[in-house]
């Protein structure tokens, strides 16, 4: 076990509190200002957001430059609740894990803020949509930055509040506003597990700071240890739409794209790993919890993966297609030390790649007068070409092309899997076939065959401040592999205890396994929907798979019976308990009460005498009651 | 023969004689200052001399001098200072709503001459030229002096002489009301009858005491109950007797008959004055007589303030259920924090641990809570008028949420804060005095009181359900009132809240003053 040795804050690490500080500014600036900021108001969010994203780098460069020992930094900022035998002190822990993961939201959101800049010209409430953005890169990187389990859960409930606001920020549309409910109530559900998570903690261990719970884990019982790990891994799964919590993903696509790409793709729904992987003291202590961690990574993964194959909205695709890497991530975070620094690097790399594939999608539907539907598409490729030239680069990123930035995450997650369990190496690799079959099929119904453009659609390039950041990511999703695959092992050492694995760029057994398969994916894909004209509309089909795909795998049908419905037959139940027992029975008490208080009162009569009286008695019943006591 | 010079403290008793120089100071103010300055002159005394009588106790405080001062009769120790603190900051609150004047067309809540009779031509007369009682400052000056000498008593003589300085200036003020006269002068005149037989069983008391022990001083009845020189019986009943008196000043039942009649009688600003600092000083008193001077008989004890806790707290929130006056009920809601503070009183518990504070550190903190909700809560009785001055019907308030959202807002605070809902320094207070009882061995009690104060909740969520969801009533007004009541309201609210949210750096100041010095 490693233990993370941290040292005192100096030179710009004391003004790291600065990177959640600007955009929550800007956020309250823009939410309170009025018209005032309707003209320019976006663009100081790009600014906020892209200091916040400097100033990140900065520390990135500061603590590239010294000594890996004397890489992570701490930053107390002050006592937040005082009571009692405990304490909990807000700060920040500023460590190779977390620098990362600052980099990425404040770089893959800056150029989101960027790209909305042009997607959300002609919307009217745009000011309203940079001040939420900008709340939450604000509560995202204090999620990431906290060195307390509770500050954290004040970051985890910020990024739920800001979902929630821009899921549903087309409130107009009635899916949208449901959408949102849904996304967050079922966010409640993975929310109570971290709660429940830190309440453990702080009753067990006494506090809540990674530091104090991290030195704790060895000595916890393994009877709590898989507690906590367990109830770590229901906040995790809530927040990253992993099965069973994962209802919500698809249904999150009714947001504006960005949001989509930001949120629910390169972000937000990377905190359960992050969870995980920053939890690595208790879940080595677990059997239990670490298994079921790799059980539901390896479920979702095959599962989200099976609702992309039958989903013909390209972003429901793509949200699919997130559940399934995010898949991959938990099943790497849940296997162990050999596992988390791929986690994070797969997480890293997805990204790139699936922002930039999001973005994309975003740049087609523009042009598609906000169609989502693929059967609509087709032959884009020619009209569109940045665009698609930079889908491509996400395309063969996600489905492990040698040497994109796919292919080494996904690799050593798939070889850590085999090294697990053969089943989980299984999993692993028949995803891997499936995310090829699905996005060659959404690579031809989109920018291949024939045009089926519904009228009066007019396809055209987007303009420079979409395609630019599409290029950049797009150029990240080529290198981000190569850059971080023989580096990020040693960097992540200390924060996560990892060790390093020898690695080759010649491919293993399990790797040429992998092209094989990644391969036939392809192949089975171009035969089933390049090879002849794509239908009009969904065909009617009786298949097995298609059918349950194309329902989610009935995943709200499964909630509904087993959730919704009791719940509300629960409550129902107590509202007739309440009308009936409840209220009849306080109702009832409260009278009782009230009738003894009306009799009790005709001794309040104003009379001098009765009261003089009553006193007198008084003085009697208290020499009575000392008398009595001293006789017992 | 030689006579020793008695030793007298000066300074450490500043901040007591500095009350009292004031009050005289009033006095003679009232003699020779022309009437028009005498109104401005008598509050800019009262604030500046209860500053300074501030300013002197934190003084001291920060010398940390404490001891038993003028030769036995007083004990400054760090409840005195937290009881002298309080009682001079809720004094000065308080008193703060004596000088409101524009709620009711320029002049103030007392009487013009209240020696006239009601309806006769001299109070017309008097009324027409606009006069006012300016005595009422000084007057609750010299009361309030003797209460910070009743809370810090160590000596019979002192504490009775104490109790009759607090009394009788309060007596005075509860008969001077502008408004509904003769209610206001027949609850003096309750007041005067039934307190003056409280003092006589607590003179009786204390010479029965006398006799047991020998001594006034309470280290030597101290003394006296460890070495036993007389019948074991007449310990118990001066004990008894005196325990009456005390009894009756905090309002507890079966002594507090005369608590409604009077809240509802003397003029709100003189009810929220008496209900904070009569019950601060009869507590302080009370504590230290008990902890003091028979701490080591409390198995004696215990068992009668228990029975007369349970029964206060009861009949405190069952009686507050059925009213329908806003000062009735809020008197009777007095009646059962008594009962709330003597469970801590009973539980008796004297070390501070990590994990429990003291009795008295928890008489402390509940008091001040309690202080800072009753004096946010009277100022508002303050406000809330029709026609015919306050509108004190329950009814009336219907829909105050709708009229002034300020105002009944920070009403609704002291009320969740006298139900003791989480998130208010009531429930703060609650918590530790129910924790006080427990380590004292009194679980039955706390379960009673847990009960009490859940009956009591319903009592005060009806008022702010009353008035948020209800149509407001007619012509009822939140009256337009100066600084002098919205600072006490605002004050109040705030505080309210505060200890609730950050106990923390309160709680630190109280249990370090867990124990009387004896």
């Amino acid at each position: 076990m490693i233990t993370l040795e941290t040292i005192a804050a100096t030179g710009v690490f004391q003004v790291a509190w600065l990177m959640i500080a600007l955009p929550a500014l800007v956020a309250g600036l823009l939410l309170v200002s009025g018209k005032f900021f309707d003209r320019g108001g976006h663009w100081l969010a790009v600014a906020a957001s892209s200091a916040s994203f400097v100033l990140a780098f900065w520390m990135f460069i500061e603590m590239l430059g010294a000594d890996p020992e004397h890489r992570a930094v701490s930053l107390p900022l002050f006592d937040w609740i005082q009571t009692g035998s405990w304490t909990v002190s807000a700060g920040l822990q500023i460590d190779q894990l977390s620098i990362l993961f600052a980099m990425l939201i404040t770089g893959v959101g800056s150029l989101i803020h960027l790209y909305s800049v042009g997607y959300m010209a002609h919307d009217d409430r745009r000011r309203r949509f940079f001040a939420y953005l900008n709340l939450f890169v604000a509560a995202m990187l204090l999620l990431v930055l906290a060195n307390d389990y509770l500050v954290l859960f004040v970051g985890w409930e910020g990024v739920g509040l800001a979902s929630y606001l821009l899921i549903g920020f087309w409130q107009h549309k009635p899916s949208a506003a449901a959408a949102a409910k849904k996304a967050f109530v079922m966010n409640r559900v993975g929310d109570l597990g971290l709660s429940m998570a830190v309440m453990s903690m702080l009753a067990l261990i006494g506090s809540s700071s990674f530091e104090a719970v991290n030195a704790a884990a060895s000595k916890l019982s393994p009877g709590w240890a898989t507690a906590i790990g367990l109830f770590l891994l229901l906040g995790a799964v809530g927040k990253s739409a992993q099965v069973p919590l994962q209802g919500w993903l698809l249904d999150a696509m009714e947001g504006p794209t960005p949001v989509s790409a930001l949120i629910h793709a390169a972000t937000m729904v990377t905190a359960g790993v992050y969870l995980v992987v920053r939890s690595h003291e208790i879940f080595q202590m677990s059997e239990v919890a670490s298994t079921a961690v790799v059980i539901v990574g390896a479920v979702t993964l095959l599962f989200g993966a099976w609702i992309g194959t039958s989903k013909d909205d390209i972003k429901k695709v793509l949200a699919g297609s997130t559940m399934s890497q995010i898949g991959y991530m938990m099943l790497a975070a849940g296997i162990g030390p050999a596992g988390y620094a791929f986690a994070i690097f797969h997480l890293l790399t997805h990204g790139f790649f699936k922002a930039n594939m999001f973005l994309g999608a975003g740049s087609v539907m523009h042009a598609m007068n906000d169609d989502v539907d693929m059967r609509h598409y087709g032959a884009l490729a020619k009209v569109m070409r940045v665009t698609f030239l930079t889908f491509a680069m996400g395309y063969l990123a996600i489905i492990g092309f040698p040497f994109f930035a796919g292919y080494f995450s996904k690799d050593h997650i798939i070889e850590a899997a085999f090294g697990h369990s053969a089943w989980a190496g299984v999993a692993a690799l028949l995803g891997a076939g499936i995310t090829a079959f699905y996005m060659t099929r959404l690579m031809l119904m989109t920018f291949f065959g024939e045009k089926r453009w519904r009228e009066g659609v007019h396809p055209h390039e987007s303009p420079k401040t979409m395609t630019i950041p599409l290029i950049i990511l797009g150029f990240f999703s080529i290198i981000g592999g190569a850059l971080m695959n023989f580096w990020i092992q040693e960097w992540l050492e200390p924060a996560t205890g990892g060790h390093p694995h020898e690695l080759t760029l010649v491919p293993t057994l399990v790797g040429w396994l992998t092209m094989a398969v990644v391969a036939a994916g392809v192949a089975i894909s171009w035969f089933v929907f390049g090879a002849k004209p794509v239908p009009d509309a969904a065909p009617a089909s009786g298949n097995f798979f298609t059918v349950m795909g194309r329902n989610d795998l009935f995943g709200d049908t499964v909630n509904d019976v087993l959730v919704v419905q009791p719940t509300m037959l629960a409550a129902r139940g107590v509202v007739v308990a309440d009308h009936k027992v409840l209220d009849g029975g306080f109702g009832g008490l409260a009278t009782a009460f009230a009738g003894i208080s009306t009799q009790v009162r005709k001794l309040q009569n104003g009379q001098v005498r009765t009261y003089a009286l009553t006193m007198a008695i008084g003085v009697v019943a208290v020499g009575v009651v000392m008398i009595l006591s001293q006789l017992g | 023969m030689n006579i020793a010079t008695p030793t007298f403290e000066w300074l450490q008793l500043a901040p007591v004689l500095t009350v009292l120089l004031v009050a005289c100071f009033g006095v003679v103010v009232e003699a020779v200052a022309p009437r028009a300055y005498r109104f401005v002159l008598q509050v800019s005394l009262v604030v500046l001399g209860l500053l300074a009588a501030l300013g002197l106790l934190a003084v001291n405080y920060a010398n940390e001098s404490v001891g038993i001062l003028a030769e036995g009769a007083v004990a400054l120790d760090r409840p005195t200072y937290l009881i002298w603190g309080a009682l001079l900051v809720f004094g000065l609150l308080s008193i703060l709503l004596f000088a409101e004047r524009k709620l009711d067309n320029g002049v103030s809540a007392f009487a013009a001459s209240a020696a006239s009779i009601p309806g006769s031509v001299s109070e017309t007369d008097s009324s027409a030229a606009r006069h006012e009682h300016t005595e009422v400052f000084p007057l609750a000056l010299f009361s309030l002096s003797g209460m910070m000498v009743f809370a810090s008593a160590t000596d019979l003589i002192t504490a009775f002489v104490a109790l009759e300085v607090m009394s009788l200036p309060l007596y005075l003020l509860s008969g001077m009301a502008r408004r509904r006269r003769l209610l206001s002068q027949e609850a003096a005149l309750k007041y005067f009858l039934l307190g003056s037989m409280s003092s006589a069983f607590f003179l009786f008391g204390m010479a029965l005491i006398y006799g047991y022990a020998g001594s006034f001083d309470y280290k030597a009845i101290d003394a006296a109950v460890f070495t036993p020189t007389y019948g074991h019986g007449l310990l118990l009943t001066g004990a008894a007797l005196m325990a009456v008196g005390l009894l009756f000043k905090i309002g507890a039942v079966p002594f507090h008959n005369w608590v409604p009649d009077v809240y509802v009688g003397a003029p709100t600003p003189v009810t929220g004055f008496m209900a904070i600092t009569t019950k601060l000083a009869a507590v302080g008193a009370t504590a230290r007589f008990f902890f003091v001077a028979l701490g080591a008989d409390r198995w004696s004890w215990q068992p009668l303030l228990a029975a007369v806790a349970l029964v206060t707290m009861i009949v405190g929130v069952v009686l507050a259920l059925t009213q329908t006056d806003i000062k009735r009920l809020l008197a009777y809601s007095s009646v059962s924090h008594a009962g709330f503070i003597l469970v801590a009183v009973v539980g008796a518990t004297v070390a501070t641990t990590s994990n429990y504070t003291s009795s008295v550190a928890s008489i402390i903190f509940y008091l001040l809570a309690y202080g800072f909700a009753t004096v946010a809560a009277f100022a508002v009785v303050t406000m809330v008028r029709d026609a015919a001055g306050e509108a004190n019907d329950i009814t009336s308030w219907a829909g105050l949420g709708q009229k002034n959202p300020v105002i009944a807002a920070a009403f609704a605070i002291v009320m969740l804060s006298f139900a003791g809902i989480p998130l208010t320094g009531g429930f703060i207070g609650k918590w530790e005095v129910f924790t006080a009882a427990w380590q004292g061995g009194y679980s039955w009690l706390v379960v009673a009181g847990v009960i009490a104060s859940l009956i009591a909740a319903y009592v005060y969520l009806k008022v702010i359900v009353s008035m948020f969801f209800a149509a407001p009533a007619e012509g009822v007004s939140v009256g337009k009132a100066g600084l002098v009541t919205l600072v006490p309201v605002g004050v109040g609210a705030i505080a309210s809240i505060y200890l609730g949210i950050f106990p923390g750096p309160v709680m630190d100041v109280v249990t370090a003053a867990s124990i009387f010095l004896r």
